[in-house]
Formats: C-alpha cells, sequence, structure tokens
C-alpha cells in the first residue's frame, strides 16, 4: 500500500513481458469469497456460462474448464496458488485449430479494499499472431461482469442465447457468407 | 456509473481509449508521442479514466502501462440490452458498418 493511502493498488511484473489483457474489476465482496468463486467448478459454472473450472490447486496439477460431462474445451497447468490472493495457470483451449500453440497464462490478483476486492486479471505469453488471443478478446469482460453480477446479486449474467436466437445468429451468418 | 459516464463525456479522452484499444499497455510517453496534447493533459485525463476503471495500470520495472478495461461498459451494456437483442443489434451494427464502408 502506498504512504498516500490511494486505493489504487497495481501490479509489479518487473520480470515479465508486457501482458497482452489486463482487465480490473470491483466487486462488493470478500477476497475469499471471490477466490471461491474462482476455484469452486459448482461456483464457476453459475457465472463462467455453464463451464466447471475443476482443479485441486496445487501447483503443477492440471486443471479443466468445460461444460459438465462434456470434454473439456481448456486444460493448463496449475502455476501459482496462494488463496486468496493470487493465481495463475496456463490457458490452452482444446479446438483443433489452437492445439498448435504454445500455452499461455492467465493470472488472478484479488486485493481487498474496504468492502470491495479488487480483481485483476491479466493474461500474457500468447505466440505471435496468436489466434487464441483473437478469440478470447472479447470474453473475459463478460465473464468479470458475470462474476461481479452474480457476487453482489446472487445471479450471474444470462449463459448464452436463446434457442431462437441462436437459429437467427447462424441464418444471418449464412446470409452474410 | 457517474463516473464512467463523465470519464467517457470527453472526446480527448475518448481518443485515449481509442489509442489504447488499437496498441494496449503503453507509457504515458508512448500516449503523448502519438497525440496533440500536453503531457499534464494526457496524464489527468488518464487519471480521470483510472478513477473510472476504464484504464487498468501494471507496473514493469519503472514503467507504468496502461490498459483499456472495458469490463465497466460491458456492465453498462449489460443493464440496458436485453439477452436476446445482442445478435439483432450485431446484425443491425455490422449493417450499418458493411454500408458506410461501400460509401466511403
Amino acid at each position: 500500500m502506498s504512504k498516500s493511502g490511494a486505493t489504487k493498488i497495481t501490479v509489479d511484473r518487473s520480470n515479465s513481458e508486457k501482458p497482452k489483457f489486463v482487465y480490473v474489476v470491483y466487486i462488493a465482496s470478500t477476497a475469499e469469497k471471490v477466490w471461491q468463486a474462482l476455484t469452486d467448478p459448482k461456483m464457476t459454472e453459475q457465472y463462467w456460462f455453464g463451464y466447471q473450472i475443476s482443479s485441486d490447486w496445487k501447483v503443477g496439477s492440471r486443471y479443466t474448464a468445460g461444460m459438465a460431462g462434456a470434454p473439456p474445451f481448456d486444460k493448463g497447468i496449475v502455476l501459482e496458488c496462494d488463496p486468496p490472493r493470487r493465481l495463475s495457470y496456463t490457458w490452452h483451449p482444446q479446438y483443433e485449430a489452437f492445439l498448435h500453440e504454445r500455452h499461455s497464462r492467465v493470472t488472478f490478483e484479488l486485493v481487498q479494499l474496504d468492502s470491495q476486492v479488487q480483481l485483476t486479471v491479466t493474461h500474457d505469453e500468447f505466440d505471435e499472431g496468436s489466434k487464441v488471443f483473437e478469440s478470447i478478446s472479447g470474453g473475459w469482460p463478460r465473464v468479470l461482469s458475470s462474476l461481479k453480477s452474480l457476487l453482489e446479486t446472487g445471479r450471474g449474467l444470462p449463459r448464452s442465447w436463446s434457442d431462437a436466437d441462436k437459429k437467427w445468429q447462424t441464418c444471418s451468418a449464412e446470409a452474410r457468407a | 456509473m457517474d463516473e464512467v459516464f463523465k470519464a467517457l463525456a470527453d472526446a480527448s479522452r475518448r481518443e485515449l481509449l481509442d489509442r489504447l484499444r488499437a496498441d494496449n499497455g503503453q507509457t504515458l510517453s508512448e500516449l503523448c508521442a502519438r497525440l496533440a496534447m500536453s503531457r499534464q493533459a494526457v496524464s489527468k485525463h488518464l487519471a480521470i479514466l483510472e478513477g473510472a476503471n476504464l484504464v487498468a495500470t501494471v507496473w514493469r520495472g519503472r514503467e507504468k502501462l496502461h490498459y483499456l478495461n472495458p469490463v465497466p461498459i460491458h456492465d453498462i451494456a449489460d443493464r440496458w440490452i436485453g439477452k436476446f437483442e445482442r445478435s439483432r443489434l450485431q446484425a443491425l451494427s455490422d449493417l450499418k458498418k458493411a454500408v458506410e464502408a461501400r460509401d466511403e
């Protein structure tokens, strides 16, 4: 904490490359609850649009992300786990188009500020011209908004479009093609 | 939310956000180099954007890097855009872009 009493906490990453993304969300909750929301699959599925993020959260352990009962869409390794302050894991989507890319890295940092938690998400270590990077550009703000909503109101954001909407989207995509 | 709207109600600050969207993680000096604004003005605008959580910062050594943080804008969109409207709005937005590009 700075002596000026400023509430903004920034992250020092002197030894790493420049992150591609840095997202910050303030959540009216406790660091313990935010930590649980990041690491408990029963919680993640409530705001992460149905995805369960599962691991024993030991450094070096595997984690998986995916719908219950379906093959995981993402697998990686836990790099750091310091509850309820810092969690980091590699990110490696299991889609054909992405498999050849190196694992990127997601890091969550939690700081309790009075009645709020400052949650900072950084995502870095992408390949040059990464397709994964392109594909996730829009995803994090949505996940973080949904997490904030869940912890503050008890409800995540709607997990997906209605079936009618999906059909409509497919039609319009075909029309555009 | 007031802070977000106040921060966005200024063309210079919106331009700073555009610059970060094009090239995320810039230092104050990098942002100043490409703008017709004094360093002091850019610094002041960035502080307002950071106060509204539209800009997030990280330190890398002695450099402070600035990132566009779209989370508050997402919260605003979610408040007023219904869950079934999103794809239609996207289609309208795509249509507008396509038509306007043709007119250029």
